[in-house]
């Protein structure tokens, strides 16, 4: 009984007990969130334009933010450096298209898969030949993002949000908003879901498939340079920093591999429920949960909405 | 819906679209040898021949998914041997699939106004926005779209996802979708495979009244003779990657090459 009650019962009386600390997890939680939004929204973006999942994704955020610091460092201001990194998503987007994607067309989804490993390694190789392979440490302050923190006092206690939080939840928010609806209602967004469908009926109405994967890699690069700033302002900017695009894979089962509202949604929930689980239930064995609730959460959700909470429902006929 | 403006130089009659000596091969395989024919302005005109002839291939070099080895194509007196799919449907071929190849998890709508893509001019910018000036010519393609829905009478699938609906009112969405685009050249490719009498009769209205509502030539290939004989103006008949006849129905239907090629020929 003693087991049940410290399952069910007891942490909900500490969430009762101490609000401030139960409102400050929360706001945790959803910021984490958001940051796995991010990573997820760029997984969605290549999905939903060229049925692709793209492993390179990790990676990408890692070489926008190195290629940003390092800009830098090698003496560029600041803003220009940000320029000059879109710069070089918008070169990679096309190289990608070129090398990678236009020799590709019509093969089978899986090839593709295994051809952005081969530009992940790609990536990693050539971003540690050009950058070198030490961490560094993000431009925060030179790119005009706050720092320190805002306290409330509520609830009978504190809570303190980071301002670099706050500021990465409203860029988030807009960045998915604007993508959300540039898909549902617009032309170049209905191209892009009309080359997800099928390549064939897409040209036929003349639709460039360059053109739109061109659109889709480049618009992934940006997320994944606001990705790899927010990160790499919490923590620090190295190739360990890849393995967030892991993170992503539960939010995309959650959300639907092809809802940017899903991603977003997907996203909070992981992060709350991680940071839930984490600091009422971990101690119960141990802590250590964070790692791994992220994918049971999923699994739960798979068994009753095998296609996301909000992926395309599509039934094929026998 | 407008009918396609008519390019100057060409008017009813004359030649839209020539093929000449064109050959095409897959490796070792030749998929289409040495066949020339054209398309009048205006006409409904069906290429026919038993399977594997190369009927598919034959469309598929005129919208520009294959290119041939040898030969020419001349559309509105602009000649090519290759062209890119996107430049042939922005010159003004539209197309429909053996198969349908519809857009499936967009609603019948969407299907039907990424027809229009072509038509859409307003840059990214104000795509983002979805105001002023995308906000205005969104609403007004939406119109025409919404007529050719009316005109396919499709009203009632408006908002259905094309995935979950019957094959006959896919092949009919499809159909809709290049009718969005305002062609000037229509191929359609078995139009009526795998319906029944009922659909194919309905299918058979639509694609006489887009040629005379809207002038707009049409190239069909089609497996039911009766449906052949009696929408088109001429008939082309390929065999195994050949030219094997030309001319109007009589003439084709008595020709002694095409009733050997469909019976067989006796040993």
């Amino acid at each position: 009984m003693d087991i049940l009650y410290n399952i069910f019962i007891d942490p909900f009386v500490q969430m009762g007990s101490a609000p401030d600390l139960l409102v400050q997890t929360l706001w945790e939680g959803l910021v984490s969130g958001v940051l796995y939004a991010l990573i997820a929204l760029g997984f969605v973006l290549i999905f939903k334009a060229s049925g692709v999942f793209n492993f390179a994704q990790g990676i990408m955020v890692v070489f926008a933010a190195l290629t940003l610091v390092g800009l830098y460092e090698a003496g560029v201001p600041a803003i220009l450096a940000l320029i000059l990194t879109i710069g070089v998503m918008f070169v990679l987007a096309v190289g990608v298209e070129r090398i990678v994607l236009r020799p590709l067309v019509n093969q089978p989804d899986i090839i593709l898969f295994m051809a952005t490993f081969g530009l992940t390694y790609f990536l990693i190789g050539f971003g540690e030949l050009v950058f070198g392979g030490n961490p560094k440490v993000m431009i925060t302050d030179q790119l005009y993002l706050p720092r320190g923190s805002v306290e409330f006092e509520m609830l009978g206690g504190f809570v303190s949000l980071q301002k670099i939080d706050i500021t990465a939840a409203v860029i988030a928010s807009v960045m998915v908003a604007s993508l959300a609806v540039f898909f549902q209602k617009t032309r170049i967004g209905r191209a892009l879901r009309a080359v997800a469908d099928s390549h064939k009926a897409a040209l036929s109405v003349g639709i460039s498939l360059n053109q739109i994967w061109i659109i889709v890699w480049f618009t992934a690069g940006i997320v994944a340079l606001a990705t790899g700033i927010m990160w790499g302002a919490r923590s620090e900017v190295s190739f360990a920093l890849q393995i967030i695009a892991l993170k992503a894979l539960p939010v995309l089962i959650l959300g639907g591999f092809t809802s940017v509202p899903g991603a977003i949604v997907g996203g909070l929930i992981i992060g709350v429920g991680e940071k839930l689980g984490e600091f009422y239930w971990g101690p119960l064995v141990g802590s250590g949960i964070e790692s791994w609730l992220a994918y049971v959460i999923a699994l739960g959700f798979l068994l009753f909405r095998p296609q996301g909470l909000f992926g395309e429902k599509i039934i094929e006929r026998i | 819906m407008r009918a396609p403006d008519m390019d100057a130089g060409v008017t009813a009659g004359d030649v839209l679209l020539a093929v000449e000596n064109v050959s095409l091969r897959f490796g070792g395989v030749k998929a289409i040898t040495d066949v020339s024919f054209d398309i009048r302005k205006g006409e409904i005109r069906a290429i026919i021949g038993p399977n594997g002839a190369g009927k598919t291939s034959m469309l598929n070099v005129i919208n520009g998914f294959y290119h041939p080895q040898d030969g020419r194509i001349t559309f509105k007196g602009r000649t090519r041997s290759k062209m890119r799919p996107y430049v042939a449907a922005s010159q003004g071929i539209a197309r429909t699939f053996q198969n349908v190849a519809l857009f499936k998890g967009m609603t019948t709508l969407d299907n039907i106004m990424a027809g229009r893509t072509l038509k859409m001019r307003r840059g990214f910018f104000w795509q983002m926005l979805r105001h002023g000036p995308a906000m205005a010519e969104e609403i007004e393609h939406r119109k025409v779209v919404e007529e050719i829905i009316d005109f396919l009478e499709i009203e009632a699938i408006r908002k259905v996802p094309v995935g979950r609906l019957p094959y006959g009112l896919q092949k009919r969405v499809e159909l809709g979708r290049a009718l969005a685009m305002e062609p000037e050249l229509l191929l359609l490719d078995e139009p009526m495979a795998g319906m029944n009498l009922e659909e194919k009769e309905d299918m058979c209205r639509f694609i006489l009244d887009v040629n005379s509502q809207f002038g707009t030539t049409i190239a069909l290939i089609e497996h039911d003779m009766g449906v052949v004989m009696d929408l088109s103006d001429r008939v082309v008949v390929l065999e195994y990657g050949r030219k094997i006849a030309d001319g109007v129905p009589d003439e084709v239907k008595s020709n002694q090459a095409v009733i050997d090629a469909y019976l067989g020929v006796p040993h």
